[in-house]
């Protein structure tokens, strides 16, 4: 009984501390008082001025399409590159896992200052899509990252199964071996939709001075002094994050379902 | 079963990366006929069968079939279906939806299909499963079901590779009737790939024999059992005592210095040769009446029948008997003349893979 409880209360400590502020960060966003520490009262307010910011809503719409396209097109490129890993020889497969984690393990700030050099070296006049460049550079490997596992779990003869039945290997590729890794790619797609959403540093060295996306606009904002129209910002945006995060994880989990109607 | 040469494997050769897997394979399979190729890991045996289905190219040599030149034919226009090892199901798909695979492709009626599908089902002792997942099945139902996926294409032929390897052994001889049967209902001809030479006597009409991209002997199972024509073949099936002799003239035979009277002749005299043994041809006779004398070195119980080791002669003799003679007992080793299979011996290493009439 005892131990239990301290179980619970290490439990309940740690989560404590890990979402106090994000919590403190929701509330604020309800306060009427624009003060940090006084609570005047429940409003939407802030969300409703929120919306009427041209500003941020350039900045929201920016980061979505940012987000979406970057994701789609680093999934593409990250679900064929597993395939192609996946069909090499032990030491080549090692050496290329381990190049393409490199953008994920490198400090965001060299990544971000990096890729700048190259834009600008190469004459590419920094805006839009030198971000999606640069964040499409990054998702790949969280595609690779969720596709390998579902691949390595693929029965090497089932692609032949398919073909002895007299699928055309156009058909069973997708028939067959696509619909059954489908799970993971659906995953390393939101992973990688989380991972544009969420990044700054690499947006803010690559982005030019024209575009801003929600992280760079907030930033920008706050050197001016925070408004509490940032904070209902970060709650959406914690919000959408959080809820993407879990229809993640249940898509990946979902092959463990043995009924289906 | 006829004498129509269904499948015509030509000179045969393969390799990869420099390692010849097969050499100049030449085999045929009879319509409607059981056939088997056995063999250790690595002798070639899993390639013969790809490349009957059509997964793998030879580098050189034909595949028949009906006649027709196959081997550029790719796997999904050959009237082949193959069971995999490892059942390789469609996991996302129900098994009604995996049954139906085959039949969607070749645009039957949904009508025709459903009929199929209980069809095959009934067939393999699986009937109402037609909604569950495969990840929901056990191992042993998984495999039927792949077994139904492949039969409800009326295939001429059924291509096995091992199909129940990685079953335990009780479900693994239920399978084995269930196999015979599916054979004498369906009508069909199986090609089956094993290593396990006892699933290979009780199912297959004939029995093809491979080490190291050879084969070996090819024959009905009671001729590969009683009259293996080489040590390997001796030594793979089942337990044996392979013993180096002397042919002294036709039918007499020298072992170890006692002279065993046989049946075989035309080897010559004075000729050294292989014999072979059975453990269970072995009779275990007073000293005075047998013709080598030993004494029983170790006893194990084994359920049937008590296997005994016997030192004689020299070297160790496995015996397997349903009477007890206990560990140190004066035995004598007494054994039917028509018990003792003769072999020529091989020249050398390399000539334990012969091809047969070398």
């Amino acid at each position: 009984m005892v131990k239990n409880f301290f179980k619970r209360f290490y439990i309940g400590i740690i989560l404590l501390f890990l979402y106090a502020p994000i919590i403190i960060l929701i509330i604020l966003s309800f306060n009427k008082s624009k003060s940090r520490a006084k609570w005047g009262g429940f409003t939407l307010k802030w969300y409703a001025e929120l919306f009427q910011n041209d500003d941020i809503m350039r900045a929201l719409y920016t980061t979505l399409i940012l987000a979406f396209v970057s994701a789609l097109i680093a999934t593409i490129i990250g679900t064929a590159g597993a395939f192609a890993i996946n069909a090499m020889k032990k030491t080549p497969r090692v050496i290329m896992l381990g190049i393409t984690n490199i953008p994920m393990l490198n400090a965001d700030i060299v990544t971000g200052i990096s890729l700048m050099l190259l834009f600008v070296a190469l004459r590419f006049s920094l805006g839009f899509t030198s971000v999606l460049l640069a964040h499409i550079t990054f998702n790949i490997p969280y595609v690779l990252l969720s596709v390998m596992p579902k691949l390595k779990q693929l029965n090497p003869n089932t692609f032949e199964a398919a073909q002895d039945l007299g699928a055309s290997p156009f058909y069973a590729f997708f028939k067959v071996i696509l619909p059954d890794i489908f799970p993971g790619i659906i995953s390393g797609y939101f992973l990688a939709f989380t991972m544009s959403l969420d990044d700054f540093v690499i947006t803010y060295f690559t982005k030019g001075p024209e575009i801003n996306t929600l992280s760079t606009k907030i930033y920008t904002e706050v050197r001016k002094g925070i408004k509490p129209e940032i904070y209902a910002l970060s709650t959406i945006m914690f919000t959408a994050i959080l809820l993407l995060l879990i229809i993640a994880n249940r898509k990946s989990g979902e092959k463990n379902i043995p009924l289906r109607k | 079963m006829n004498d129509n040469k269904l499948i015509n494997l030509v000179n045969i050769t393969k390799s990869y990366d420099n390692t010849v897997i097969l050499d100049d394979l030449s085999l045929y399979v009879r319509e409607n006929e059981f056939v088997t190729l056995l063999g250790p890991s690595g002798c070639g045996k899993t390639t013969t069968l790809r490349i009957i289905g059509g997964f793998e190219t030879p580098d050189k040599g034909q595949v028949v079939f009906e006649g027709k030149d196959i081997t550029k034919l790719p796997p999904n226009e050959r009237q082949l279906n193959t069971v995999f090892q490892k059942y390789a199901l469609f996991n996302h798909m129900t098994i009604a939806e995996n049954i139906a695979f085959g039949l969607k492709i070749k645009k039957k009626s949904g009508d025709y299909i459903k009929d199929k599908i209980k069809y095959a089902l009934k067939l393999v002792n699986l009937d109402g499963y037609e909604n569950r997942m495969p990840n929901s099945l056990s191992g042993g139902q998984q495999q039927r079901i792949a077994i139904a996926r492949a039969i409800v294409n009326e295939p001429k032929v059924l291509l096995l590779d091992e199909p129940l390897g990685a079953l335990d052994l009780k479900l693994r001889q239920d399978m084995q009737y269930e196999l015979i049967r599916l054979k004498n209902e369906l009508g069909i001809t199986f090609v089956y790939v094993t290593h396990d030479q006892e699933e290979a006597l009780t199912m297959s009409d004939t029995i093809v024999v491979m080490n190291q991209g050879y084969i070996q002997q090819i024959g009905t199972p009671e001729k590969i059992y009683n009259e293996p024509e080489n040590a390997f073949v001796a030594d793979f099936i089942g337990d044996s005592n392979i013993i180096a002799a002397t042919m002294v003239e036709d039918r007499l035979v020298n072992i170890l210095g006692a002279n065993f009277p046989c049946v075989d002749d035309g080897f010559g005299k004075q000729k050294p040769v292989d014999v072979v043994i059975r453990p269970e041809d072995i009779d275990l006779v007073k000293p005075s009446e047998g013709i080598l004398t030993g004494r029983v070195t170790s006893l194990i119980f084994k359920g049937v029948h008590y296997e005994m080791e016997v030192m004689a002669g020299g070297r160790e003799w496995l015996v397997h008997s349903t009477d007890l003679c206990a560990v140190g007992t004066e035995v004598g080793i007494k054994v039917d003349p028509f018990d003792i299979q003769i072999m020529n011996k091989p020249a050398s290493e390399d000539e334990q893979a012969v091809v047969p009439g070398e």
